[in-house]
């Protein structure tokens, strides 16, 4: 074990960090936070200011050369990781491009495929949504129901999907189709790229909870895809699709959004004046806090010690299955400990004059339920810790 | 950066799982559980012959010159077995206080023979008010001509019985505001021992008086102030690590019998809330593996983080030990609240871990005032 950066790291490090310092401001994104409704000015803005990242050369770093990363070691990836939050640096708009589909292409797409989406995804010319859920498939995913029929060197699209994130400014859509309906549930899928310009889809935008409209419905109505947009074999989809969920929990389980939020948790508790004292000395909100900051530290460390594996060329077993549960839980966790510190200021809508912090934590604590929920439910994690982690019997 | 076991030390891990197996199964530890001393001789020959006894001492007073981590990884194994002895109190602790605070002469005449396994040592801190600050404590060590004479009833002393020293924490100073520590032999005169009945019958523990006991000028050790903290922390790293071993084997127990065992006409373990129980121990326990293992490192080679890694680690490893242990049992039904049942020696280890050298609330105290809030 060592934890000291070797001195290029710690260079490397300082030198994001300047450039973030140099680069955030005229983004014009300042505390635009998780904001999921994206009007197009924003989105205009977010789109600049992933390609300036990718430009500086801190996006993908460790994505091989060719496809526009930087092939560097994964600890980079963290360091940079690291300073985007330290710095609170805007959001990356391509991120489900960049952390789900494009992991996944690289492990799985052909040399075509890798060539023609990769370079796209970085540049920010090409935003990605994911079209898995349907009305009636949610956590029973492999049950979906979106079917594609071969016609030629075609496949044609007819179904529904729901709740998919960014499809109302998504160019593309990595989705799960049904190629064979006669085959057990989980062999008849197929992993398609489909074109969201394509003539036949429609978009329904959804309200979420936040009163943003984060998702949608998506319509397919006789929608031609090329054969050739079939990521891995044809009804072998299922594979790819967990390949997907992988990264989309790692990514849902990283801890650098939750140190960031438990700083603004701490920095809350310091500002807020309960019986003539900050509530940080309050002896039963302390140790929530304390609590709260013993479980961000030990998921940093879990998340380090997963990197180690990685570079080490393991396989993390068990541990990397818990991620994404007690990651997106301790967020919520967090939020509501924020809420709670916040009394009757916790009330305001986000638009009120009077709002903390522009609203910042009533936000978040809808937002992070979402994401206990999205990507698979907890319960849906602990059924899959229990029965591939543990090999306990399945229910069914 | 590199956030792993070096192979050394995960040759440590398996080859201590390994000889606990043979060595210390639950039937053996039940019957070291079952007698008086609360030890077996022939288990600590076979440790000793291993080196663990001087795993952290210096390699010239015998020992392998190792440092806290590879102690926190052999420690996970020994809570993984429930391995009843003075081991964890004397190798990991008491070795730490000598090997920090020890002079030459001292550490001549207990390090040496403590890595030997030919000595153990016991800490006594904690009295009546069962306080840990130093002016918690009523025991004083007042100077004499000859060095100090130390008055006061020591509580929850580990393995008193058969300790061959103490390292006893006095109020010393102008103000007696400060914890000295002293290395006392176990036959001193004036030192008196009088067992207490542990609910953990993996460990034994004992009121020791020290009535007028002489204590010498270099049966101080030095360091100070930091030396108490930094004794305390050696211990909250211990338990915290033999805490994630017990953890770990109350899951491994629970998923076991889960697969056996049959109601309703299929296995328990195919029920969702005997699953869920199961998947939380594993959320809980990994990352707080991961926080003690950075605490141990650290407590050697991060001094600026050192003392509210451990504050984290202490809180919660026994945090997670206790849960665990609770749904382990639950997941046992009746068979699991018998005596005969295996899993109870682990359920009150995990109890007592959680009260030893500061309860989860006194470390998220320190994780608070450490972190300026
Ligand atoms: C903010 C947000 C963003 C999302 N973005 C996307 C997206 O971009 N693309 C996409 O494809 N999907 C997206 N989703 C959908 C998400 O993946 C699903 O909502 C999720 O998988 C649950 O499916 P469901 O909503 O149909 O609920 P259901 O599956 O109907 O679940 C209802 C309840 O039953 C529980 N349950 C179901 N089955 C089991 C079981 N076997 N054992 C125990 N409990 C069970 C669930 O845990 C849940 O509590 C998003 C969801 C949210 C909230
Ligand atoms: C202190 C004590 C006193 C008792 N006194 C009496 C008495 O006087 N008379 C008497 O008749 N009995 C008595 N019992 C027995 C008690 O009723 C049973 O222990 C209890 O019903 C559980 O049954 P079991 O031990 O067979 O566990 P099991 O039924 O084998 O259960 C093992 C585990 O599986 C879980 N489980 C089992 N089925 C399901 C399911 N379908 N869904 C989810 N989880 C499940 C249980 O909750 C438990 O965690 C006593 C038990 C105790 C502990």
């Amino acid at each position: 074990m060592d934890l000291n950066y070797t001195p290029d790291e710690e260079a490397f490090r300082r030198q994001v960090r300047n450039w973030l310092d140099e680069n955030i401001p005229d983004s014009g994104l300042r505390g635009v936070d998780r904001n999921a409704d994206r009007d197009k000015s924003t989105l205009e803005k977010m789109k600049a200011w992933q390609r300036r990242v990718h430009q500086a050369g801190y996006l993908a770093l460790s994505w091989p050369k060719a496809y526009g990363g930087q092939a560097m070691d994964p600890v980079r990836q963290s360091i940079a990781n690291e300073e985007m939050v330290r710095t609170r640096a805007p959001a990356l708009i391509g991120a489900m491009g960049i952390s789900m589909v494009g992991p996944t292409l690289i492990a799985w797409g052909d040399d075509e495929q890798k060539a023609r989406y990769l370079p796209k995804i970085l540049a920010a010319e090409e935003i990605w949504c994911q079209g898995y859920s349907e009305p009636g498939s949610g956590s029973d995913l492999a049950s979906l129901r979106t079917r594609a029929e071969i016609e030629g060197d075609e496949f044609v699209v007819n179904g529904q999907k729901v709740w998919t994130s960014n499809a109302h400014f998504a160019d593309m859509m990595f989705c799960l189709v049904r190629t064979d309906p006669d085959a057990p549930k989980h062999r008849g899928i197929s992993y398609i790229l489909i074109d969201m310009k394509s003539p036949g889809i429609t978009v329904k935008p959804l309200v979420q909870m936040t009163g943003d409209r984060g998702f949608n419905e998506v319509f397919f109505d006789n929608v031609h895809v090329p054969r050739r947009n079939l990521v891995g074999k044809l009804n072998e989809g299922w594979m790819v699709a967990n390949a997907t969920l992988f990264h989309e929990r790692n990514m849902l389980g990283s801890t650098t959004t939750t140190q960031m939020l438990f700083n603004r948790l701490k920095a809350l508790a310091a500002g807020t004046m309960r019986s003539g004292r900050p509530l940080s000395e309050d002896p039963v909100f302390r140790q929530r806090l304390a609590d709260l900051e013993i479980r961000v530290e030990a998921m940093k460390y879990h998340m380090l010690r997963q990197l180690t594996d990685s570079i080490r060329g393991r396989n993390p077993g068990l541990g990397a299955w818990v991620n994404k549960l007690v990651g997106t839980e301790l967020n919520h966790d967090l939020a509501t400990a924020a809420m709670e510190a916040m009394g009757d200021y916790a009330l305001l809508a986000r638009d009120d004059g009077h709002a903390l912090d522009r609203g910042f934590w009533p936000y978040e604590w809808m937002f992070t339920l979402g994401l206990v929920i999205g990507g698979g439910t907890s319960h849906i994690q602990k059924n899959i810790i229990a029965e591939r982690g543990l090999k306990l019997p399945k229910s069914r | 950066m590199d956030f792993g076991l070096t192979e050394e030390q995960e040759q440590l891990r398996e080859s201590a799982r390994h000889f606990l197996a043979g060595e210390c199964p639950a039937a053996k530890m039940r019957e070291i559980a079952a007698d008086a001393a609360g030890f077996s001789p022939e288990l600590e020959r076979k440790i000793a012959q291993l080196g663990w006894p001087g795993l952290i001492v210096p390699e010239q007073f015998g020992g392998a010159g190792l440092g806290m981590l590879d102690m926190a990884v052999l420690l996970e194994e020994c809570g993984y077995a429930a391995m009843p002895g003075p081991f964890l109190f004397s190798a990991a602790i008491a070795a730490y206080a000598l090997a920090a605070g020890g002079g030459e002469e001292l550490k001549t005449r207990w390090l040496r023979p403590l890595a030997a396994g030919a000595a153990a040592g016991a800490l006594a801190m904690v009295e009546a008010n069962d306080g840990l600050a130093p002016s918690d404590f009523a025991t004083a060590a007042r100077t004499a001509p000859s060095g100090a004479v130390i008055n006061g009833v020591k509580m929850f002393v580990p393995y008193a019985q058969s300790a061959s020293f103490f390292v006893v924490a006095a109020r010393t100073g102008a103000g007696g505001r400060e914890a000295g520590l002293f290395v006392v032999p176990a036959d001193a005169p004036g030192v008196k021992v009088r067992p207490l009945k542990a609910l953990d019958l993996t460990r034994r523990f004992a009121i020791v008086e020290f009535d007028g006991v002489l204590a010498p000028p270099e049966s101080q050790l030095q360091g100070a102030a930091d030396l108490y903290e930094r004794v305390l922390g050696a211990g909250a790293i211990a338990i915290a690590a033999d805490s994630i071993g017990g953890a770990q084997r109350v899951l491994d127990m629970a998923v076991e019998y889960a697969k056996v065992r049959e109601q309703f006409g299929k296995p328990i373990g195919s029920f969702q809330a005997i699953k869920h129980a199961a998947a939380e121990i594993v959320a809980d326990l990994e990352p707080a593996r991961a926080l003690t293992w950075y605490a141990a490192y650290a407590f050697d080679a991060l001094p600026r983080e050192a003392a509210r890694a451990v504050a984290m680690a202490k809180a919660r490893a026994c945090d997670v030990y206790s849960r665990a242990a609770d749904k382990a049992v639950l997941m046992h039904g009746g068979i699991g609240f018998t005596w005969d049942h295996d899993i109870h020696f682990w359920f009150k280890r995990s109890r007592m871990n959680e009260s030893l050298f500061g309860a989860p609330p006194f470390h998220r105290e320190r994780v608070a005032a450490l972190g300026g809030y």
